[in-house]
């Protein structure tokens, strides 16, 4: 904290009509006697005529004297302040400076305006500059000239696209999104298995293009994708397609502007893009998960680079997929589920709910293969319009779920290998009873959720991978 | 874009902050060559000198030539040297 001399201390700026009102009672001041020192934060040449006048544009004065509005008068008594006033009130002035007659023909009060250490985004530069901000991260510093978001690519810190630059300023205002400790760990990311913390997560977050009022989404999504159930490094290092879907329920996803409706799982909003995106770049960076080194996809898929939405919650009639997990309506969660792409179940015909559960278990029955009964999940994003046949037929979500699995009870004789002239399928052994049915999900492998725009009689599956060590896993966000 | 603008690093910082040089190949069998004349004075006696050496020993050696070696090599050169070499000589000063 920087010393200042006893005396008065008057912060001002020109661009303020209630500093520049009182010009002539600084020059009062200056000329009473007691010192005083005046910082101006934006024209060393105002106020005209009055002393000591210290050019303050840098605001480090104003940063350490915490000035949120100017004018502002503060009295220093044995080198710490004894007084502090703002705005323009003669009695106030009076009283501080223990001087009659401040300011005479001038109004007896005006409001102040905002000071310029207040301005957006100023707070976390000030700090780095003149504050005790410290930081665990390596500082890498760029060469003169460098351009920052090539700085950035060079040294393979990017998806492919374009990161915000992570400066010490961003990552500073996106933990101010967290109460947690900047050296907490949030857990250990494989491959590489190293310690993530949120500061680390922070400097991702920001290279993922996160507002700070994400950041507690994004810390909840990391702590979720390292539930040992959900299986990240096999997900990460697998031939397969799949990547982390991200699904976010409860207050936080209306609170920060998520989308659940309209292209709820396509592109166009900042909060569903950059939360996925800072996972995979944790699980990049942090982990060293990169394409071609421990990621073994054949394909992938594009939701690699960010997959993640909210469900709607508006329509009361259905619980959410949070609830029924046993979460209380008031939570905000964040689900993980291992997914791929997205499937589309068009049916603009059905109007009865058995021909549109129909319509689904026929489309699901072909995920990864029509013989595929093992190490296969979805989630079934069922839209507004679909949603409203079964509304109108009273089918609770667990009737839809119940429905689907029923149709989706297939015979073991079309799994076998050779069956339909093609060879993939199960042996005799695997198939068992000839004569008997094999679900093509596993219990937990279906689960129902909602988005999606009011119009269009389509709904979506997102497909993935469901086994005993990869499975979808909740988490809820501290507030 | 400002200047020596100091960036927080997002990784393990299990790797040095200087990037190391691209290791170098470990045998030169089967590998193609590139040699850049980058248009100095005598640049090419070196390569033809190189270029003889190398394919004595049976490797397969592209030229290339830059218009002026002042000027950055074109997007297209560079494009077409890294889809055709694996390895590359540049010959610098004269």
């Amino acid at each position: 904290m920087m010393r200042f001399s006893d005396g008065l201390i008057a912060v001002v700026k020109r661009d303020c009509p209630t500093c520049t009102l009182i010009e002539p009672v600084i020059r009062q001041l200056a000329n009473e006697g007691e010192p005083l020192t005046v910082f101006t934060q934006d024209d060393p040449a105002f106020p005209a005529g009055a002393g000591t006048v210290i050019d303050d544009t840098d605001l480090e004065n104003s940063y350490h004297l915490e000035i949120d509005v100017v004018p502002t008068l503060v009295r220093i008594r044995d080198g710490k302040e004894a007084a502090r006033t703002y705005g323009w009130d003669r009695t106030e002035w009076e009283t501080l400076t223990g001087i009659r007659g401040l300011g005479a023909g001038l109004p007896e009060s005006r409001p102040g305006c905002g000071s310029k250490t207040r301005e957006p985004g100023m707070g976390s530069r000030l700090a780095v500059r003149f504050g005790d901000v410290k930081f665990k991260a390596r500082n890498i510093e760029l060469p003169r000239l460098a351009d920052d978001i090539e700085a950035c690519y060079e040294r393979g810190w990017t998806d492919g696209l374009p990161v915000v630059p992570p400066t010490r300023e961003r990552v500073l205002e996106m933990l101010g999104g967290t109460r947690r400790d900047p050296q907490d760990a949030v857990g250990v990311i494989p491959p590489d298995r190293i310690e993530c913390t949120v500061e680390k997560a922070a400097i991702n977050a920001v290279m993922a293009g996160c507002k700070p009022e994400y950041f507690p989404v994004v810390l909840t999504a990391i702590e979720a994708a390292l539930v040992p159930d959900f299986g990240l490094h096999g997900i990460l290092c697998t031939t397969n397609f799949v990547g982390p879907v991200v699904m976010v329920n409860g207050p936080i996803a209306r609170a920060i502007g998520m989308n659940c409706k309209v292209n709820a799982l396509g592109q166009g909003n900042r909060a569903n893009a950059t939360i996925g995106r800072a996972l995979q770049l944790v699980v990049r960076n942090v982990g060293g998960g990169r394409p071609g080194e421990i990621d073994r996809a054949v394909l992938g898929n594009p939701g690699k680079y960010t997959f993640c939405f909210a469900e709607d919650e508006d329509d009361p009639a259905w619980e959410s997929f949070a609830v029924e997990r046993g979460y209380a309506r008031t939570a905000s969660t964040v689900t993980l589920f291992c997914g791929e792409g997205v499937t589309p179940v068009m049916d603009e015909i059905s109007r009865t709910p058995e021909s549109l559960a129909g319509s689904f278990a026929a489309v699901l029955r072909g995920i990864h293969h029509p013989k595929q009964v093992s190490n296969v999940d979805a989630l079934l994003v069922v839209t507004p319009e679909h949603a409203a046949v079964f509304h109108r037929a009273g089918w609770s979500k667990q009737r839809l779920k119940e429905e689907v699995r029923a149709r989706l009870m297939i015979p073991a004789r079309e799994l076998l290998r050779g069956y339909g002239g093609i060879d993939a399928g199960l042996t005799p052994e695997q198939a068992g009873n000839l004569d008997g049915t094999i679900p093509k999900f596993r219990p937990s492998g279906l689960n129902i959720v909602r988005a999606g725009g009011g119009a269009g009689k389509f709904s979506g599956i997102i497909s993935g991978l469901g086994s005993i060590t990869i499975n979808s896993v909740t988490k809820e966000i501290e507030s | 874009m400002t200047e020596g603008q100091i960036l927080l690093d997002p990784t393990s910082e299990i790797s040095p902050v200087k990037r190391p040089r691209r290791a170098r190949s470990a045998s030169l069998g089967g590998r193609r060559f590139g040699l850049l004349d980058i248009n100095k004075a005598r640049g090419d006696v070196f390569l033809d000198r190189i270029e003889a050496l190398l394919k004595a020993r049976g490797h397969a050696v592209n030229r290339y030539r830059k218009t002026r070696f002042s000027i950055v090599a074109p997007i297209e050169l560079k494009q077409r040297i890294v889809s055709q070499c694996d390895i590359v000589v540049e010959a610098l000063a004269d």
